[in-house]
């Protein structure tokens, strides 16, 4: 039996297979190294990586299909780029090693590309990976990106981007082990979305060496090195029970009592409808659609918008499909989009919203491809805008929905001073939707991603949870329902209490619904009450949590 | 040398797809494929990067020239290329 390392558990289930682990640094080939005197073997070097790393692109493209695909030919075209060919020889004859004059001849191209505009900035960050990618092939190092294996495996990071996730293949993953991140970073949302169990901020992943067999527990956050048979198995029917029990509930959401909480769920695009379908959905609370635009040189044009959204709204025939619209800026850069200047924090620059209003055409296009979409298809589609921060930001949004001819016009709540003024901005949007993982980011002033500042990315903070109280409050005043979509409504315990503040409504990434459905199923709105209560008046995040757990007593036989 | 001088119809100009298919047909030629734009110095039209360093946008002008037999037939598709999607 090896060692354990401990970090944070944020998506349940337990994963077992051997560790592998993301590359994204390649060595830079030094400047004075030269090669042994026989060019024409250094040339057929660099040829030999420059086409095997071309049919890499290839092949990972035609697997990865769609956007990707495309992205991932073109940067198969740079690595078979004739006059790259014909400057790698050049610098190879003038006596540099394979490496260094790949190195040197992409660093040319790269100088041109980041100086003609924005662009064309977007497309050096795929020139690096097609260079690092050739040269980590000649200097025999690991090749940058997610591993490629044939057998499951658990993959080890420092972080994941979205960019490096893009790729992923389901079947061979079995979990994720971070460095950094936190219960709302992105690779806590991918995993939950996948239903991989991850565990994210373990301060010790840097240290586990590739092809150590890995125990995974998404809900202890405890990885174990080398386990036992035994360790294994137990892990595994822990697992299986609490499954077991949360599969026996089916139906709309509601509390033991009666009180109906319609359960919907978090996507990010069609691909995600199955699974949504899988868990019983009752409709999407919030559908990320930044997914289509990420990645691509320019917005995707309004064909083709128009047939995503239909196919996410024929999966809910008379269900309610909210759509946010896009969310760029910050941790998710768009290319045809870019910043207005540097920004020192983008998280406080801008995003969302704030990126719409500067460029009104791209939010009159999504809105006219979601109006077009609705017009063929039964599902009620509402839309709303994420980083609203005052009562001029939702009445601008709600007045670019009705242009649009779109009834259903809410505003996101995320931003702290929203929050607070939540009595306001009841009378300029139809709905709320909390998003929690901001609000919590905001609030605590902490970064989503620096796995260092997990303490302050707990929803369970008591602030946090002040604050959806007040929003909530000023929504049933209003006569406005108010949800929550953010991943505090995935956890068990905490969407009894989000309940008993008064949200009507929770949205969380499929695989986390049937555990929520049969967490309220075992409560009264009674106990989720005061839950409630009792939580918002905890000193700590963790007093909260536990003292909710204690007016919650249905929640035992499920192990929570 | 056959030649033609086209304006850029495509909406994203030369880049994103219409790039790779600009560069995948002009690979299949056995002769030289130049482009240039505004009267500039022409580069291979088989070099994805060439042809990205360019940054032909739409409305753009472009010169595009190749030799041998199959050079009508290989402009023909070059421009249908520079003026879709």
């Amino acid at each position: 039996m090896g060692d354990t390392l401990s970090g944070v558990g944020v998506s349940s289930g337990v994963g077992y297979a051997p560790a592998l682990r993301l590359s994204r640094a390649t060595p830079e080939p030094s400047a004075d190294a030269r090669h042994d005197g026989d060019a024409d073997a250094e040339i057929r070097r660099a040829a030999d990586a420059m086409e095997e790393t071309a049919r890499d692109l290839t092949a990972r493209g035609e697997r990865a299909g769609g956007a990707a695909r495309e992205v991932l030919a073109a940067q198969a075209l740079m690595a078979r780029d004739p006059a790259l060919a014909d400057d790698v020889k050049r610098r190879i004859g003038e006596g540099a090693t394979a490496a260094r004059a790949v190195s040197e001849a992409m660093a040319v191209y790269r100088d041109m590309l980041a100086g003609a505009g924005d662009y064309l900035a977007a497309r050096v960050a795929d020139l690096d990976d097609v260079r690092d990618r050739i040269v980590a092939r000649l200097l025999g190092v690991p090749v940058p990106g997610i591993p490629d294996s044939e057998t499951p495996f658990v993959l080890v990071a420092a972080d994941l981007a979205p960019a490096d996730t893009a790729l992923l293949d389901p079947e061979r993953v079995v979990a994720f082990v971070t460095r950094e991140g936190g219960p709302t970073s992105h690779t806590a949302i991918l995993a939950r979305s996948l239903g991989l169990p991850a565990v994210v901020a373990c301060a010790g992943a840097d240290g586990i060496v590739d092809g150590t067999p890995l125990l995974v527990d998404g809900v202890t956050g405890q990885v174990m090195a080398e386990p036992g048979e035994e360790q294994v198995a137990d892990a595994r029917a822990t697992a299986a029970a609490r499954e077991a029990a949360a599969a026996r509930i089916t139906g709309p959401g509601r509390t033991s009592d009666g009180h109906p909480v319609p359960l919907l769920a978090n996507i990010g695009g069609p691909q995600d409808l199955p699974a949504a379908l899988e868990n019983g959905a009752e409709g999407v609370g919030l559908y990320r659609t930044e997914f289509l635009f990420l990645d691509r040189a320019d917005a995707p044009g309004h064909d083709e918008q128009v047939a995503v959204y239909r196919t996410v709204l024929e999966a809910f025939p008379g269900g309610k499909v909210i759509v946010r619209t896009l969310d760029a800026g910050a941790d998710k850069p768009l290319a045809f989009l870019p910043a207005p200047a540097a920004e020192p924090n983008p998280a406080l620059g801008e995003r969302g919203l704030r990126m719409l209003r500067r460029h009104p055409l791209t939010l009159e296009a999504q809105l006219a491809a979601l109006a077009e979409a609705q017009r063929s298809t039964d599902a009620q589609a509402y839309v709303m805008a994420p980083m609203v921060t005052d009562v001029e930001d939702a009445e601008w949004f709600t007045a670019a929905a009705a242009k649009a001819g779109i009834e259903h016009a809410g505003i996101m709540v995320e931003v702290p001073a929203a929050a607070l003024r939540a009595r306001h901005l009841a009378g300029a949007a139809d709905f709320f939707s909390i998003g929690t993982n901001d609000l919590t980011q905001y609030t605590c002033a902490a970064d989503r991603e620096v796995g260092g500042l997990s303490r302050f990315q707990d929803p369970w903070q008591p602030g946090v949870l002040e604050l959806v109280a007040a929003t909530a409050a000023a929504a049933g005043q209003a006569g406005r329902p108010c949800g929550v979509c953010g991943e505090a409504a995935a956890d068990p315990v905490l969407a009894c209490v989000l309940v008993g503040l008064g949200v009507t409504s929770l949205s969380m990434g499929a695989t986390a619904l049937p555990m929520v459905r049969a967490a309220l199923a075992r409560t009264s709105l009674a106990e989720c009450r005061e839950a409630a209560r009792t939580a918002v008046d905890a000193r700590t995040a963790e007093e909260a949590a536990s003292r909710a757990r204690g007016h919650l007593p249905g929640l035992a036989d499920l192990g929570l | 040398m056959a030649e033609r001088r086209v304006k850029v119809e495509s909406e994203v100009g030369l880049h994103a797809r219409p790039a790779a298919l600009f560069v995948e047909a002009a690979s299949t030629a056995s002769g030289d494929v130049t482009v240039s734009k505004d009267g500039g110095a022409p580069v291979s039209a088989k070099s994805i990067l060439a042809i990205m360093g360019l940054d032909v946008r739409n409305g753009d002008e472009i010169t595009i020239t190749a030799d041998g037999d199959d050079a009508e037939t290989l402009l023909d598709r070059l421009v249908e290329i520079a003026n879709a999607g």
